[in-house]
């Protein structure tokens, strides 16, 4: 760190006083701030550019580009919905079977919820890999599979979609029976995610060779981490596909046993949240530190945030199915257990993270024990706002997410549009928004041009956050005052729009918002990669360095085995009795086409 | 592994306040007895109008101040779709689904059940206000589903 010309006198906080040479502010820290990584990367005594990146640019890109499809196509239907919450109904003036709600909702859920994240991630995690090893894939042809896969999956379950062959919304619950391209398409989608996962394994087995005795760079040991839980939890959703879902829509099969299906679903359905939010937390640990100055305030704890998640996601499904028949006390209690288990690692986050962005802000002159926060870019760096905007979201779903895990109270909520509202703050803020804010870096990073038009791409941020809190509030609320979710509310005879009306236009103005949001961001995205000018020089990524000098660090906390071992366990003894009584004991039944 | 004082000290706050919480859904179960629904059998969807107690459905006293309201769902109505009972009762419902999966929601009480074909589902809950409750299907059940609804009527 370079001489200290900070103001002289700094009063230091708790944290401070406790850091060595940590949370020192003032413009000591500004030159450093000013030269960035490559200054440190120096230190470290490495090369700069960015030419690992080379090979693995094209594919990385083309999932991107795929994910901002599937975010454009999701999001069409996405103001309609919302107006319907304040009675407003719009579908009569669609052409055919567009008028569909119920069509209009599964694209929204399967084009968001599953399309938009699985091909965001693999471009992302594929990126943290090359990134974080400093090596290319493994495999040029593997990173393309994993782009070319979940592109024809796409296509084969949008195709009935499309034609209303599929309105069986992004959970597919059977006995409503889809066209089998619809099942066939989440396969390949699914086998995509396999595929960029087996190539990041490849590429750790090629990098550990080469640096023998070394710790794997936390970037890419974190999302090798978030792979590994991915594989594991994505089991049951693939299971219950090839081996149920799918030859029972090719008439191969007469019948299904329904609550098996379904219970598959909730095995993959609560872990595919972390999956979506687990490159966030790349993204907030690895990557965001550094955008503001700052850095890591443990790698050891990182680590251990990352690992947790592997034992902990999958044994809390059965807390989606709390007023579901047919499943006993015990084993629901036993998933509420884990399901508060998971939290921990959460909740270390918000320490972890919010100390280091601290340390950044005080580096760039933040002082006094709050005041710091407003010395972070809010109002300058859209990438940096759109991610801290998507924290704040992010803690209020993390609290609405405990109402809907506690046993009982979810009584109260349980398919009613607060959970919606949930869900909107979680995948539909912290990830969606995280992905934007990245985006927003790593695109023009990638196309080799600058991003185009920097303050738009702010308000697009703030336009998003302000959206979905107004919206999340009035779908909160709707949920609590009776509204069920998925529901063509404008049509129904029991909506009380009188009651609701406050809650309903908070609902509708929101989601008019969060239209204009997206259209901005894919507006700009466009714009970038179209009428943006070529960068002048190659610029730097973002890469936390911790805080604390890593003296000693258990090595476990560089191993995955151990890891899945832990899990492949707690996950038999969570799931497997339900999953056998479910499978013996539920009559099977045929399937129903009723849209 | 190194942790620093203050990180050690919330993460002692964060395991307290979990472990707070959960305290909290025990005391729900124990000292508020609500229940959510367990297991409590099966019946075929294709013979269930033939089976016990799916073949009456409808309204019956089972005790003092006690009745049992026996439903069918199927796409997209409930059968009764009008329940009366008289204030200050204790009902419980029974419902199974002859299709595909449904809900059963009345709104400001604890009832809320998923309705699966092969499955019975059962809830209790106590209607102390006269007044009329409005009651529907909150699980999509195809293109009819937001007209899948009912009344309970709780009489003075």
């Amino acid at each position: 760190m370079s001489a200290e010309t900070g103001p002289a006198t700094v009063r230091p906080t708790r944290l401070s006083r406790h850091l060595p040479g940590g949370l020192r502010p003032g413009p000591g820290a500004a030159p450093e701030q000013v030269q960035g990584e490559g200054a440190e990367r120096a230190e470290r005594g490495e090369a700069g550019g960015l030419s690992h990146l080379d090979q693995d640019r094209g594919h990385i890109m083309a999932n991107f580009l795929l994910s901002f499809l599937a975010l454009l196509l999701g999001g069409l239907y996405g103001p309609l919905q919302a107006l319907d919450k304040m009675g407003i109904n719009l579908y009569p003036y669609l052409p055919g079977v567009y008028g569909s709600y119920y069509l209009g909702l599964t694209l929204h859920g399967v084009g968001l919820a599953l399309l938009f994240t699985f091909t965001f991630i693999i471009g992302f995690l594929s990126f943290a890999i090359v990134h974080g090893l400093r090596r290319p894939l493994a495999s040029r042809r593997l990173g393309w599979a994993a782009f070319l896969t979940p592109l024809a999956g796409t296509i084969l379950a949008l195709v009935p979609l499309l034609r209303n062959d599929a309105t069986v919304l992004w959970t597919f619950y059977a006995p409503l029976r889809a066209h089998p391209g619809f099942y066939a398409g989440l396969v390949l989608a699914v086998t995509g995610t396999y595929l960029a996962a087996l190539n990041g394994y490849l590429t750790w087995r090629a990098w550990k060779r080469e640096h023998p005795d070394q710790r794997t760079p936390l970037m890419a040991f974190a999302s090798l981490t978030t792979w590994t839980m991915w594989v594991l939890a994505s089991l049951g959703l693939a299971y219950a596909l090839v081996m149920y879902l799918l030859p029972w829509s090719l008439d191969e099969q007469a019948e299904i046993n329904q609550l098996l299906t379904r219970s598959l679903f909730w095995f993959t359905g609560h872990p595919v949240v972390y999956f979506w939010l687990m490159p966030v937390y790349v993204s907030w640990y690895t990557m965001l530190p550094a955008q503001v100055g700052g850095r890591l305030f443990s790698e050891s704890l990182a680590r251990l945030v990352f690992l947790l998640f592997l034992p902990l996601s999958i044994p809390t499904g059965l807390h989606h199915m709390f007023s579901d028949p047919g499943i006993t006390h015990q084993a629901k209690l036993v998933h509420t257990v884990i399901t508060f288990g998971v939290v921990f690692p959460s909740l270390l986050t918000a320490f972890t993270v919010v100390a280091s962005l601290e340390d950044g802000a005080r580096r760039s002159g933040g002082k006094g024990w709050v005041r710091w926060i407003l010395a972070l870019p809010w109002f300058t760096n859209p990438s940096v706002a759109g991610q801290l905007l998507a924290m704040l979201l992010f803690a209020g779903g993390g609290i609405t997410g405990l109402i809907n895990a506690s046993y009982t109270m979810n009584l109260v909520v349980h398919n009613s549009l607060w959970v919606a509202g949930h869900l909107h703050f979680q995948v539909g803020t912290a990830s969606t928004l995280t992905f934007m804010a990245v985006a927003y870096w790593l695109v023009p990073l990638l196309a080799r041009r600058k991003l185009w038009r920097p303050r738009l791409a702010l308000v697009q941020v703030w336009l998003w956050f302000l959206g979905m809190a107004v919206m999340g509030r009035g779908m909160h609320w709707m949920g609590l005052a009776g509204a069920p979710r998925r529901t063509f509310l404008s049509m129904a005879r029991y909506a009380d729009f009188e009651t609701w009306w406050t809650a309903g236009l908070l609902t509708g103005l929101g989601g008019l918002v969060l239209a204009v949001s997206g259209a901005m961001f894919l507006w700009i995205m466009a714009a970038t990669l179209l009428r943006s000018e070529r960068a002048a020089e190659v610029p730097e990524v973002p890469e936390a360095r911790p805080l604390l000098p890593v003296k000693h660090m258990p090595r476990v906390l560089d191993r995955l085995t151990p890891w899945v071992v832990v899990t492949v366990i707690l996950t038999a003894i969570a799931w497997l009795p339900t999953l056998v009584q479910v499978a013996r004991n539920n009559p099977l039944v045929p399937g129903w086409r009723l849209w | 592994m190194d942790i620093d004082r203050l990180e050690r000290f919330w993460i002692m706050i964060s395991i307290a306040v979990l472990a707070a919480l959960m305290l909290a859904i025990v005391y729900s179960v124990r000292g508020f007895g609500v229940e959510v629904p367990t297991d409590v059998g099966q019946v075929d969807p294709r013979t269930a109008r033939e089976t016990e107690p799916f073949n009456q459905p409808g309204v019956r006293q089972v005790g003092p101040g006690h009745y049992e309201v026996v439903m069918l769902a199927e796409a997209w109505r409930f059968e009764p779709s009008e329940v009366r009972v008289p204030a200050g009762s204790t009902v419980t419902f029974r419902l199974t689904s002859l299709d595909v999966i449904h809900g059963f929601r009345i709104p400001n009480t604890n009832v809320n059940l998923m309705v699966q074909p092969g499955q019975v589902v059962e809830a209790t809950h106590r209607f102390n206000e006269p007044g009329t409750y409005h009651l529907f299907c909150h699980e999509y059940c195809g293109a009819g589903h937001h007209i899948m609804d009912g009344m309970l009527i709780v009489e003075r």
